[in-house]
């Protein structure tokens, strides 16, 4: 039996994790590089999605398959591989704060003994794959749960940042489905890989605008 | 093409009962083609040292081309300090058969040892296809720098399709791990996220056990050019820019930031 309403639920952005407060790079980019409409954020989310998008992506079918098999060493084997592909610190700092606040809400939401095996400042594609396995989800469904992720939470900050018209914002994630679900069936297919193996895409220009954004005295968003 | 070169250094006593450090085991393969050396311009870290072993790395033919498949390794001994530099840009050319082109670089620093690895640019020619893999493993008290340069294209030409996988492990551990694909088999590489309109991009890694204690905080360099500390005692220096030229001073500049031992006086003095 597949789960679609858990997957769901996790991929829901009114789950109260504190994405919301989150721009996953897209307000210092906007201002950075001069982005003004929603083809430049179509842009902006299309490498967003494909590089960190995808690495996280593949970190959570990682994670969901390791908590599945009850393998705590993998799970903590994937930590430091993360780390090492997320030059920015500003970067791997939310992702740990993203990922303390998912693991509060899904472990007090549903909770599971699954949970015990993360570490208390877990970055957020493990949590996510945890929680996907303690729904009984797959490593595909985690996969994709973040990929949705990876552009709902800038386009929904896009509307705010550029006060874009949100029919453009949506129908540019309309046009990303198809790649959201080729890159989910790729993720999926990295979940037994050894930890060294995972996916390790750049984005050069991210992990620098996320520097940039934490010097900044005035932003609407955390990242 | 395939060939294979290597190279290996050791900490002696020469005859004078001086310590120095000795190449040994140069073993050149053409088109990869290695020679003792001088040092070829100022030099991170190595300012007034004297027991140093220099080497450069020269192509004796045109490439790699689409085919090819080059393997280069290099030991630094127990102790020993090594500056690998190489004559010349490499230019990535599609082969007369297609295929894809390989250069494979496995680097070993052991204990207390020192490489500093500063390669010329590599320019990204239209219709190349080839996958650069760099893996380097450290220990915990080797020292390391790493630069990089990528050129997308030549004048006035699109780049072909290029991989790029760095994976640096201490001691076993990973400590930095990226892959960079960009070309028109890639999707997305030239978003804001990633490469945007930039024509050149380029990064030093520089690994230092003194920073275990003491962390180096993130400096910004320009708006497309950061040092970063990575989680582990080092920092990336990543800068995108419009020519190789502009790159080189972006990550002088940012080496010249780290102050002693790693700035060379010559990118001291232009920052200054």
């Amino acid at each position: 039996m597949t789960h679609h309403a858990a997957l769901l639920l996790l991929a829901d952005g009114r789950l109260p994790a504190g994405g919301y407060a989150h721009s996953g790079g897209f307000e210092p980019t906007a201002r950075l590089r001069g982005l003004r409409n929603a083809a430049a954020l179509e842009d902006f989310l299309e490498g967003r999605v494909t590089t960190a998008g995808f690495v996280a992506a593949s970190f959570a079918a990682a994670a969901c398959a390791a908590a599945s098999a009850g393998d705590t060493e993998r799970l903590g084997e994937l930590d430091p591989e993360l780390d090492a592909r997320m030059p920015s610190p500003a970067m791997r700092e939310v992702s740990r704060a993203l990922g303390r606040q998912l693991l509060r809400v899904a472990d007090s939401i549903h909770p599971h003994p699954l949970f015990a095996l993360l570490d208390t400042q877990p970055h957020q594609p493990l949590v996510f794959g945890v929680a996907a396995a303690s729904f009984e989800l797959s490593p595909h469904d985690a996969a994709l749960a973040v990929l949705h992720e990876a552009i709902t939470g800038p386009a929904a900050a896009a509307v705010k940042v550029l006060s874009l018209d949100p029919f453009a914002v949506h129908s540019a994630l309309a046009r990303l489905t198809g790649l959201l679900d080729d890159l989910a069936q790729d993720a999926a297919t990295h979940a037994l890989d050894a930890p060294n193996q995972l996916p390790a895409d750049a984005s050069p220009l991210l992990d620098i605008a996320a520097e940039h954004h934490r010097r900044w005295d005035v932003r609407l968003f955390a990242s | 093409m395939s060939a294979r070169a290597s190279l290996a250094t050791a900490y002696v006593t020469d005859r004078t009962g001086r310590a120095v450090s000795r190449v040994h085991g140069l073993r050149s393969e053409a088109p990869l083609v290695l020679r003792p050396t001088f040092p070829k311009s100022l030099e991170p870290l190595t300012r007034r040292a004297t027991n140093v072993a220099r080497v450069s790395l020269t192509s004796g033919a045109a490439g790699p081309l689409g085919g090819d498949d080059f393997v280069l390794e290099v030991r630094v001994g127990r102790g020993s300090t090594l500056v690998l530099n190489e004559v010349s840009s490499t230019l990535l050319l599609p082969g007369a058969r297609g295929g894809v082109s390989q250069m494979r670089i496995t680097i070993t620093v052991e204990e207390y040892a020192t490489l500093v690895w500063l390669p010329e640019p590599v320019i990204a020619a239209e219709h190349c296809n080839h996958v650069h893999d760099i893996d380097v493993a450290l220990e915990t008290s080797s020292r390391f720098l790493m630069r990089d340069e990528l050129q997308l294209g030549r004048h006035r030409e699109p780049p072909g399709n290029f991989t790029q996988r760095i994976r640096v492990r201490r001691t076993g551990r990973p400590l930095f791990h990226q892959h960079l694909t960009i070309g028109p088999a890639t999707r997305g590489w030239r978003s804001s996220a990633v490469g945007g309109s930039h024509k050149a991009l380029g990064t030093v890694l520089v690994v230092d056990p003194d920073w275990s204690e003491k962390p180096v905080p993130t400096h910004i360099l320009a708006d497309s050019a950061t040092l970063f500390p990575l989680a582990g005692p080092a920092v990336l220096i990543s800068a995108l820019a419009d020519d190789s030229l502009a790159i080189r001073r972006l990550l002088d500049r940012g080496v010249a930031w780290l102050g002693d031992p790693w700035a060379s006086t010559a990118a001291t003095a232009e920052s200054a």
